[in-house]
């Protein structure tokens, strides 16, 4: 019986010929590049840093760029390039820990609508349209004004205000996913709902989650950049290129620079997620970048 | 149109009921006993239980909420504790500053937008378009406070054109307020104004490929007029869904370039607040830009059968 029938359509994860094409499409190399940075710089710092971040030296504050110090010392003294290296460090904890909390919850509330459908679907998805009324800036302030500001009660900010898209994401993926032959195949030979949503669903959306996720990794960077700016994220003395800013901006006269280093990191950082996540859409789904 | 109209009114209240009901379970009933919170943890008990009684709390928590949304709809939000005026006040005269200035973001990212979108399709793959998408994905990737200090740094440190914040208040004329607002304005809108110019520029090129654009160009209307009459309405309807969802991050962003540039507005009353403990005005300034996102995305709802009357002819 089952060799009649359609097969599931193999996960564009990793097609042949997929890293052949990836070197060559500039959005994929210059995204990753800058990501592998980000990392190497986050890693880089957990075992060496130019000078310790944590030392506050006030008669080398605001030391200009060069000799020991290469793009000089902020108000308390502290090395811009050790702070910069150990900022990397919250950005990425922040932003995988979010989007990690988004993704799970996210994509298995997407794949329970889809797979239920009827109020289940309607259910789970009139509460992701609330989710949208709480940018993660107001989430991270309703959890502050409770529970008081910090790190951690940022990233669960964030991936609370993660969880409608990625649900969202998931539901239309994999709603297009179940009215393909192979799943009716799956379903005529007996196949109940969480293994086919298992075997057949998600192996089939993931692209389209590694992407999302990627994307949203970016977001994370720049929502958590924000309310450590505002003082509701990452808690001194744990360095983070929000509170940078925030300090840099009392400096601007004195020491325009140091407001310009971490917004630069920052940036950068963002626009590498940005593309690799463009590149990779482009690479899993090549009709699309034709049209593009 | 009224069974369209009915159908979005319905949705809109449940929305804003659901709304109201997760702010006020997160703000009222999350942190426990908001009078001690008020008063910090060494206040004496006896202290403590006469606010709370003051302020209500030994009420069932259904009889607030009840009372919370029925003081909204007549405009009576409560007495912040720390101002001792009516939240009311409070938030009319911070929405004076935030409004206008979430108006202007969006009147400028609209503007950006549509001017990049439109150049950058009718230039597809020419140098032009490579230039401006590669510009938006800069615009997309800086965070929107750091361009704020960016714009200080250029027209206030270095040229000294304008003040690096503040706000001199509607009463001391139009203009001065007006230029004060102006770079908070510009940096919220050069970032979603990048995103929104990719999503105008998709928009276009999917619109130019459709057969009655053809149609027109065999029939010999010029490029340019098939792009002004016949494109720009049907690309509308992405642009549009998109923009009502930025209008949620301008908002979110407003709180946060208010005070890069010390602007007095719902976002510093916010962040006052939560350092004054004072969560009656959190909640109430919490709710009420959760209710403008929700009630512009409903303006959205309803744009959309203005631009495209199938979209009504299909729901109903």
């Amino acid at each position: 019986m089952s060799a009649v029938l359609p097969t599931a359509a193999p996960p564009l994860v990793v097609a042949p010929g997929f890293w052949k094409r990836a070197l060559r499409h500039p959005s994929f190399v210059v995204g990753a590049v800058l990501t592998l940075l980000l990392i190497t710089a986050a890693t880089l710092s957990l075992v060496w840093t130019p000078h310790s971040p944590y030392e506050v030296e006030m008669d080398r504050k605001l030391a200009p760029p060069g000799g020991p110090f290469l793009l000089g010392a902020d108000a308390y003294g502290r090395d811009i390039v050790s702070l910069l290296l150990v900022g990397a460090r919250a950005s990425i904890v922040v932003g995988l820990v979010a989007v990690s909390i988004g993704l799970l919850i996210g994509t298995a509330l997407g794949l329970l609508a889809s797979a239920k459908r009827g109020w289940v679907e309607e259910g789970i998805m009139r509460l992701a349209d609330f989710g949208f009324a709480f940018p993660a800036i107001l989430s991270a302030i309703m959890l502050t004004a409770v529970f008081g500001p910090g790190m951690i009660n940022a990233i669960i900010a964030i991936g609370i205000y993660n969880i409608p898209t990625f649900a969202r994401i998931t539901r239309a993926s994999a709603n297009a996913i179940w009215s393909r032959e192979f799943v009716l195949a799956a379903r005529a030979s007996g196949k109940g709902a969480f293994s086919i949503t298992m075997e057949h669903v998600l192996p089939n959306i993931v692209s389209v989650l590694i992407v999302q996720a990627t994307i949203r990794f970016a977001i994370a960077i720049l929502a958590e950049a924000a309310l450590s700016y505002l003082g509701l994220g990452t808690q001194p003395p744990q360095p983070s290129w929000g509170r940078m800013l925030s300090e840099a901006q009392t400096l601007l006269f004195q020491a325009p620079m140091l407001a310009v280093y971490p917004g630069v990191a920052i940036a950068l950082a963002v626009l590498g997620l940005n593309l690799l996540g463009d590149g990779l859409r482009d690479l899993f789904d090549p009709r699309l970048a034709r049209k593009r | 149109m009224s069974l369209f109209l009915l159908k979005r009114l319905i949705t809109l209240v449940a929305t804003l009921i659901g709304t109201s009901v997760i702010v006020f379970l997160v703000l009222e009933i999350l942190p426990g006993n908001a009078a001690q919170i008020l008063m910090g943890p060494d206040a004496a008990p006896e202290a403590v239980e006469a606010l709370a009684t003051k302020l209500g709390l030994d009420r069932p928590a259904g009889v607030r909420y009840w009372d919370w949304i029925t003081g909204m709809l007549v405009g009576d939000l409560g007495l912040s504790y720390a101002y001792s005026t009516p939240v009311g006040e409070l938030v009319l005269e911070r929405l004076a500053l935030t409004v206008p200035l979430a108006v202007m973001a969006m009147f400028f990212t609209t503007v950006i937008a549509l001017a990049a979108g439109i150049y950058a399709a009718s230039r597809h793959n020419r140098l032009g378009d490579v230039g401006v998408m590669g510009l938006t994905q800069v615009g997309i990737a800086i965070p929107n406070f750091w361009f704020a200090i960016l714009l200080i740094l250029l027209f206030s440190v270095h040229l000294k054109w304008f003040s690096a914040g503040g706000f001199p208040g509607w009463g001391d004329g139009f203009w001065p307020a007006l230029q004060s607002l102006l770079l908070p304005a510009l940096s919220l809108a050069v970032v979603q104004g990048a995103i929104l110019a990719r999503i105008t520029r998709s928009a276009v090129l999917e619109v130019l490929r459709e057969d009655f654009v053809r149609t027109a160009r065999a029939k010999g209307v010029t490029r340019h007029a098939t792009l002004w009459t016949h494109v720009l309405r049907n690309a509308l309807i992405p642009v549009v869904t998109v923009m009502g969802l930025q209008f949620a991050e301008l908002l979110a962003g407003t709180i946060v370039v208010e005070s890069v540039f010390y602007l007095p507005g719902l976002g510093r009353l916010i962040f006052q607040s939560i350092s004054n403990r004072d969560l009656i005005v959190v909640r109430n300034c919490v709710m009420l830009l959760a209710a403008m996102v929700v009630i512009v995305n409903f303006i959205v709802d309803l744009l959309y059968a203005v631009i495209d009357p199938r979209v009504k002819a299909s729901d109903i």
